[in-house]
């Protein structure tokens, strides 16, 4: 075998483990699930087998290979133009016979191929019993039992690729006989043989079958090489109808028959089925999860589970994360360079900073593990194909398709999905109409970014109804979505072609707790890697928006001015003790600062008596002088104590101010100040402005921005979380404030990297910047229809959230009755 | 007769696709080709769409993709 890449193709029909056997022989981990169509664009990975380096390519999974979807485009395109040395052709042996459709179209593409049987173990349970010997006889080719769930028959597969791969001469795998259409394939045959262009290239057989079916991107081909296509075209076209006419059935009808025919035959002789009715407990499920009441109830029900479990449970749980994230801050505090007075050196401002963004985040981590464990539970379970079937009807009518619910459950149906890969999900929606209206409105779901600002205001503003504000803010998200899709249909995308609703519905699995499990640490580590790279990014960005200019140096002598005010003032009222007096002198007084700070910070991390005293037990055996002062016991000490309080708290008001100043002249907090007015009429104070600025680039930064710009000052604040800063920084913030807010965050345009995934999957830089543009003007009607409205009417906080839902409902059912035009061909 | 108008519990079979192009491919490459034995296992709650077992596996298929696939009822 000569060295170097070996390309294999895996390809197979939807659902039937091609991500598993791609993970089990790369190693990756491609996204799996028990729900069709997960895969939509191809993935590549490779292995190394004695030596040699295979090239694996997981291709989408197709029924078919016609040129109808875009994913039997990419999997048909990449073996005819790639030309994979081995095409895997993975099946659910379970099915077999259906199977064998693709099967004999990727025979006739004449690539080297593998018949890989998976599920055997499903297909054992049911009692499917499979002649192998006699499987490989009838069809020519080689097959391999996998269980690649469980990696049985990995070491098989891989010797026969090895083995497929080695072959100079193919192995000739039997034709299918096509009966009275032979005689129209043999004559194209024969005019494309003498078409050097095209008859060198391909599969000349297939190629004549292609043209008979009518595939137009076939024709497109012929078009582009054939020296006399049109003369060539219209007498294929010739040939069709005549077959039609003396036939009664289309060529394409009677290709498919004769396919289906032939893998009858052959499951007849290769496939025992004991016990053909093993569906049963499949169908006993569905008979409860797709039923008229209980259906809808436990679809809702299931949602609410997953809000219930993630959001409020988790949250608690970070009551536990959150005191390890703060000694994370205290060790980079410890570690930077000593503030001065009224100077907190550049490079411990930074530090903070980036620690505060980055914290604000990893807080979350609990609630987000989670979600993905429950989701993984969802989509391995096979309950997602269900939910798009109960979802069909109402989605259609707001012009989207039954399969939009996957992509919009990876965006954030549930609360707390992420936008890349909803938009890039789309792909496997055959409507080009619902297509395009999922694609630009996944960014207006719940995205895990968007989810911490949601939590954060609601246990501040809602405390009291933190599950119903939960429920609100997931669910308004798609009250809103689907007028606007419904609109989007009506107008923008009125003249895009639609397509059927035809879809497999799998049956159950039990989800296996390590695949869950492993899932969820997956995108729990992605989203973290996503914080390391992007947040950080914006957090450096933000932090020099917002630091520079800075100050000029008139202000800065009257900063220090008022320092050294402070310092003469607590020199002359200690005057009369002067042994404290003597001790502080100098650079003395800054360490007594710090070493109160310390103090202070330590004092708040520590519980109970026992380790209190060692506490105070270090810091005398430190200091025993400024211990007297911070812990005073005689009248003297108290009273330079209460002194040095006075001087403390006075240092602190500066720092305080100078902060404001400095972020007030800032580029953001100049930005940030232009806007506010617009943003006012929604509530939006110019803090707000800069944070959500800085979420344009990744909706995570939110929260990092206002963490900073509620962060703590060196006062001892250090402790309390994000809630407890806000809530005593900002007066005058009220409930009515938090919901349009929220609600311009539901809105809210896309991040960088979905904008880039709407590029990518609209092909065209004009529905990316409309994806941009719309959103915006959207929230901000919606934030200042609340805010505006709420405080002309006074309602509360809760009033105005559930009158905003009552004109969220009206609008979608409004909606709902317009009717779009569809057609069937 | 048309697969829409089946009732769930029945048993049909399929005649003839009367419709070419994109939903009639569609159809073929699921299983759904003349000649072959479909029971409607139920509708939707919202009654659209509907699910089909055949051979051994299920789909579903909206009523009004439905109304194009001739059936004999069995
Ligand atoms: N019991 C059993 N389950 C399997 C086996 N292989 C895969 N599965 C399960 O089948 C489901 C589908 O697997 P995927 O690997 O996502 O299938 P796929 O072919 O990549 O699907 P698409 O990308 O949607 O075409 C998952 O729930 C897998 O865990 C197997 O050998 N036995
Ligand atoms: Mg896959």
């Amino acid at each position: 075998m000569k060295p170097g890449n070996i390309l294999v193709a895996l390809a197979g029909q939807p659902n039937c483990g091609k991500s598993t056997v791609f993970n089990a022989v790369t190693g990756a981990s491609q996204h799996v699930a028990n729900y069709p169509g997960v895969t939509v664009d191809k993935k590549t990975g490779w292995f190394k087998h004695n030596g040699s380096r295979f090239e694996v390519v997981d291709l989408p999974g197709t029924y078919s290979l016609t040129s109808y979807s875009p994913e039997e485009r990419v999997a048909r395109d990449f073996i005819l133009h790639e030309k994979p040395a081995v095409v895997v052709n993975v099946t659910d042996a379970s099915n077999l016979k259906r199977s064998l459709y693709l099967s004999f179209q990727l025979m006739e593409m004449e690539i080297p191929m593998i018949l890989e049987l998976n599920m055997m173990d499903v297909a054992e349970k049911r009692g499917v019993e499979i002649d192998v010997k006699n499987l490989e006889q009838r069809l020519g080719v080689k097959a391999v039992p996998t269980s690649m769930k469980k990696g049985k028959g990995k070491t098989e597969l891989l010797l026969a690729i090895e083995s497929a791969a080695a072959q100079s001469n193919k192995r000739q795998s039997v034709r299918i006989d096509y009966g009275a259409l032979e005689p129209y394939i043999k004559d194209i045959e024969e005019q494309l043989f003498q078409d050097a262009a095209i008859g060198a290239q391909y599969p000349i057989r297939w190629f004549a079958l292609k043209l008979l079916e009518g595939d137009e991107a076939i024709s497109g081909l012929v078009q582009g090489r054939h020296v006399r296509a049109g003369a060539f075209l219209s007498y294929v076209e010739t040939l069709r109808s005549r077959f039609e006419e003396r036939h009664g059935a289309a060529p394409e009808v009677h290709i498919a028959q004769r396919r289906y025919q032939t893998a009858e035959d052959i499951a007849r002789t290769s496939i025992i089925n004991l016990d053909p009715d093993k569906r049963t407990l499949t169908d006993k499920v569905d008979g409860v999860v797709c039923h008229r009441f209980a259906g809808p109830v436990i679809l809702v029900g299931v949602i609410w589970l997953l809000y219930y479990l993630a959001i409020v449970q988790g949250y608690n749980l970070t009551n536990y994360t959150w005191p390890l994230l703060a000694k994370l801050r205290s060790l980079v505090e410890s570690l930077t360079p000593v503030p001065g007075f009224i100077e907190i050196p550049l490079l411990r401002a930074f530090s903070l900073w980036f620690v505060d963004s980055i914290n604000a985040l990893l807080n979350y981590i609990p609630i987000f593990f989670i979600l993905f464990a429950l989701i993984a539970v969802l989509e391995d379970s096979g309950y997602m194909p269900r939910m798009a079937f109960i979802m069909d009807r109402l989605f259609g009518r707001f012009g989207l398709h039954g399969q939009s619910t996957l992509p919009m459950v990876l965006g954030g149906i549930y609360v707390g999905g992420c936008a890349v890969p909803g938009v890039m999900s789309c792909k496997g929606i055959p409507d080009e109409r619902s297509r395009l209206a999922t694609i630009l409105i996944i960014p207006l779901l719940n995205c895990l970014a968007k989810v911490p600002l949601y939590v954060l205001l609601i246990n501040i503003y809602f405390a009291a109804h933190k599950a119903w504000a939960m429920f609100f803010i997931s669910t308004i998200s798609l009250l809103m979505v689907l007028p606007v899709s419904k609109l989007l249909t009506l107008t923008v995308l009125k003249d895009k072609e639609t397509a059927p609703f035809v879809m497999e519905m799998p049956p159950y699995h039990l989800p296996a707790l390590r695949g869950v499990l492993g899932r969820a640490v997956e995108r729990v580590w992605l989203f973290i890697r996503k914080i390391t790279t992007i947040v950080a990014a914006v957090a450096v960005v933000i932090f020099a928006l917002l630091q520079f200019p800075g100050l000029n140096s008139e202000r800065m002598d009257f900063y220090e001015k008022g320092k050294e005010e402070a310092i003469a003032r607590f020199y002359q009222k200690i005057e009369n003790y002067p042994e404290h007096h003597a001790v502080l002198q100098g650079g003395a007084l800054m360490d007594m600062v710090n070493y109160w700070e310390e103090y202070k910070a330590a004092k708040m991390m520590t519980q109970g008596e026992d380790a209190m005293r060692t506490l105070q037990a270090n810091f005398q055996s430190r200091n025993p002088v400024f211990f007297s002062i911070a812990q005073p016991q005689n009248k003297e000490d108290k009273k330079v104590n209460r002194e040095f309080k006075k001087l403390v708290k006075a240092r602190n008001k500066l720092l305080r101010e100078m902060k404001k100043e400095r972020i007030n002249n800032s580029f953001l907090g100049k930005l940030g100040k232009t806007l506010t007015p617009v943003t006012r009429y929604a509530g939006f104070d110019w803090k707000v402005n800069v944070a959500l600025l800085s979420a344009l680039a990744a909706k995570e930064s939110s929260v990092a921005t206002l963490g900073a710009l509620y962060q703590p000052d060196e006062s001892g604040q250090e402790n309390q979380t994000l809630e407890q800063r806000m809530e005593n920084d900002s007066e005058g913030f009220t409930p009515l404030h938090a919901l349009a807010l929220m609600l311009f965050m539901v809105l809210y345009p896309p991040c960088l990297a979905t904008t880039i995934a709407v590029k990518v999957q609209t092909g065209s830089f004009k529905w990316m910047l409309f994806s941009m543009v719309y959103p915006m003007c959207l929230g901000l009607s919606a934030a200042v229809l609340v805010f505006s409205g709420g405080t002309a009417l006074g309602l509360t906080g809760m009033q105005a959230m559930w009158a905003f839902y009552g004109l969220a409902l009206a609008a979608a059912i409004a909606m709902g009755l317009v009717k779009n035009k569809t057609e069937y061909v | 007769m048309t697969l829409d108008q089946i009732k769930p519990g029945s048993h049909c079979r399929i005649k003839k696709l009367s419709i070419g192009d994109k939903l009639g491919q569609r159809l073929m490459d699921m299983g759904v080709y003349s000649g072959i034995r479909v029971k409607v296992l139920r509708n939707a709650p919202l009654e659209d769409p509907m699910e089909l077992e055949l051979d051994g596996y299920c789909m579903s298929l909206r009523h009004d993709e439905a109304r194009f696939v001739e059936v004999e009822v069995l």
